[in-house]
């Protein structure tokens, strides 16, 4: 098991007024995402768990191009990662991002 | 004096020992050892028909219990390495050298038994180039090959598994080898003659029917979102920008997520008619949708699919079928149809490097090539012109006098970034090429060649490697595709936004396409179930894609 945690300042705070949020599965190649609407409007974490360890590099730069993407301000994103490939933890972040802003 | 006839006298010399074992050309299933001990010279040349699919199960099991001090050193000239006893004769010396195409299922040993030296390889072959071998200088000696029925003049139906019959059948016949089929039942009339019964020298009648591996049925029910996303830029983004409408497809999910979005995406985009009309295709499962909703009007095909028998028989616009009602078959001309007659191939692959090469060799397993390759190929032998072939040719055209100019087939690889166990698909050098280092392989065992690829689609987008003007160029096309792996995320960010702004990378969203509309429910059919609705209840998926 390996944890990681990223923080960004973002732009802007995500649109939307919904509170918390969670999609995905944990499964084999899939991950479940829980989103907080807690931080500061130009604050987002993202704290991951995975049981892979030594993509760190890897997670890092998902992570990044989600925030650039989204702007997620205000969001504490926890991941509970089951080995997901990295195009399929882009996708549940950003599947998250649309709950967060209905 | 100089001897005209000393094959033939052999070949006489070989069936008349083999008569003693028949009664007629009749041999029953518990004299094959004995009649393929009577047939066989050492050092011969044998095809045992392993097919794509149909196994000449029988008559390998057979040939693996003859007596290695009679039978031994035979060099095996067949298309697929698929059972166990296809390399059992290596490691009991009634075998020695091998010449293929495929090898899926028994990739990990043939990998091993290379490493061993237990065999002593010729080549691995693209099919096409194995069989115009087999009238060359690999031509059998004797082959042992499957049918469904026949009578007893030898006169053989193949059932909707033809694959490679006929042209084994051919090259051994016509040229003093001696030709032994197994077939499931001995009939009074064979509901076609797929084979003249006198290309047959012995029919045996095998103790269990052959067995058909059903390769090509991909269950709806595991395609991921990403795949859907793939198949949508690839839709978008390709076969309507070219208009693709004689086409091949690779087997894997990809394609198949292709298939099960032409009758809603495809049709939400108007594209019917347009695109998808003629395929040089197995009859996949995922494609029923497609001929159901009428966008398919005729598909020829290598092989057969398991389940799909009844569906087909009532489809004759769509297949090519016997006067009997099933499906025939052809996998060399289909292969040839695939090479000559497709503008388009699309596959999947295990990995590719910075230059677009492709190979489906790792360093434990040797899956061999199948057709990929010829299909996977620009043919320089092409004379007809196609609006697809012709918009290709224009694009990768850099100098030259523009009235000399031909066409190029469109070879796209579909693939997403990571495979399974998060096995990333872009690398910078090909395992092939240390695979080759470890056995002694002259050539490295390429699938796709960098100069025969065109386009490289994945989840991230999709480079137009025509548009490439020169190697630094394709190489960032490339990593500007390749998402998270390591070359991905080697790319030059600048470069690769110039790519974009030229239309050499396009981007979900340069399609008009956003990711999180890559949804199941696009699926025109979810499930191996739902198939059998489409179908009107005429497929019948064999039992471990039963789920209900």
């Amino acid at each position: 098991m390996e944890s990681l945690t990223f923080r960004h300042t973002t732009k802007k705070p995500l649109p939307g007024s919904v509170p918390n949020a969670i999609t995905g599965v944990v499964a084999s190649g899939n991950l479940e995402i829980l989103l907080e609407r807690v931080l500061p409007p130009d604050a987002c974490e993202v704290a991951i768990e995975t049981p892979i360890a030594g993509y760190g590099a890897v997670w890092e730069a998902v992570v990044a191009d989600f925030v650039a993407r989204a702007q997620p301000g205000g969001l504490r994103i926890s991941i509970n990662d089951g080995g997901a490939r990295p195009d399929t933890v882009s996708l549940r972040l950003l599947q998250g991002a649309r709950l967060m802003e209905a | 004096m100089t001897q005209w006839r000393g094959e033939r006298e052999a070949r006489d010399a070989r069936i008349a020992a083999g008569r003693a074992h028949a009664d007629g050309k009749v041999v029953p299933a518990g004299s094959v050892v004995d009649l393929l001990e009577a047939v066989l010279r050492p050092g011969d040349r044998v095809c045992l028909e392993g097919d794509n699919q149909k196994q000449a199960d029988c008559l390998a099991r057979g040939l693996a219990a003859c007596d290695p001090g009679k039978v031994h050193d035979l060099h095996m000239v067949q298309s697929g390495i698929v059972l166990p006893e296809h390399l059992d004769v290596f490691e009991t010396g009634i075998a020695k050298r091998l010449d293929y195409s495929y090898s899926g299922p028994q990739g990990a040993r043939i990998a091993k038994m290379l490493y061993g030296g237990q065999i002593e390889l010729g080549a691995v072959h693209t099919y096409l180039e194995l069989f115009a071998r087999y009238f060359v200088d690999l031509t059998p000696h004797v082959a042992l090959i499957a049918g469904v029925s026949a009578d007893r003049d030898g006169n053989l139906y193949t059932g909707p598994n033809t694959e490679d019959t006929p042209t084994v059948v051919e090259a051994t016949a016509f040229k003093n080898g001696v030709v032994i089929a197994q077939v499931n039942q001995i009939v009074d009339q064979v509901p076609r003659v797929d084979i003249p019964g006198d290309r047959v020298d012995f029919v045996v009648e095998a103790d269990t029917p052959f067995y058909v591996e059903p390769l090509f049925t991909r269950d709806p029910a595991a395609m991921t979102e990403t795949q859907i996303l793939i198949a949508m830029m690839a839709i978008k983004g390709i076969y309507a920008e070219y208009g693709i409408r004689r086409l091949n497809h690779g087997i894997g999910f990809g394609t198949a997520a292709i298939e099960l979005l032409l009758p809603t995406y495809g049709e939400k985009l108007g594209l019917k008619g347009q695109i998808c009309t003629h395929w040089a295709l197995n009859p996949h499962p995922t494609l029923i949708p497609a001929i159901e909703s009428g966008w398919v009007q005729q598909v020829h095909c290598f092989g057969s699919e398991v389940g799909m028998d009844r569906y087909i028989r009532a489809r004759p616009d769509i297949f090519f079928t016997g006067a009997d009602g099933s499906l025939r078959s052809n996998r060399a001309f289909c292969q040839t149809a695939g090479l000559y007659a497709c503008d388009m191939f699309i596959g999947a692959t295990l990995q590719i490097d910075l230059m677009g090469h492709s190979s489906t060799i790792t360093q434990s397993r040797v899956a061999g090539f199948g057709g990929a390759p010829n299909m996977g190929s620009d043919p320089h032998g092409r004379r007809h012109p196609s609006d697809a072939w012709m918009k290709a040719g224009r694009e990768g055209q850099v100098v030259g006098d523009p009235a000399l100019m031909r066409g190029r087939k469109l070879v796209v690889q579909l693939v997403e970034t990571f495979g399974e166990k998060l096995v990333p698909t872009f690398v910078e050098k090909l395992d092939a090429l240390e695979l080759a280092k470890k056995i002694g392989l002259e050539l490295a065992p390429v699938m796709i060649y960098a100069d025969d690829v065109t386009h490289i689609v994945t989840e991230e987008g999709i480079a137009n490697l025509l548009l490439c003007r020169d190697a630094d160029e394709r190489e960032q096309a490339i990593r500007g595709v390749a998402g998270y792996t390591d070359v991905g995320r080697g790319r030059d960010r600048a470069k690769v936004e110039e790519l974009r702004a030229r239309g050499v990378i396009r981007r979900p969203e340069d399609l008009g396409i956003e990711p999180l509309d890559a949804d199941r429910a696009l699926l025109a059919a979810k499930s191996i179930k739902d198939l059998v609705h489409w179908s009107g209840g005429l497929y019948e998926p064999p039992a471990k894609f039963r789920n209900w």
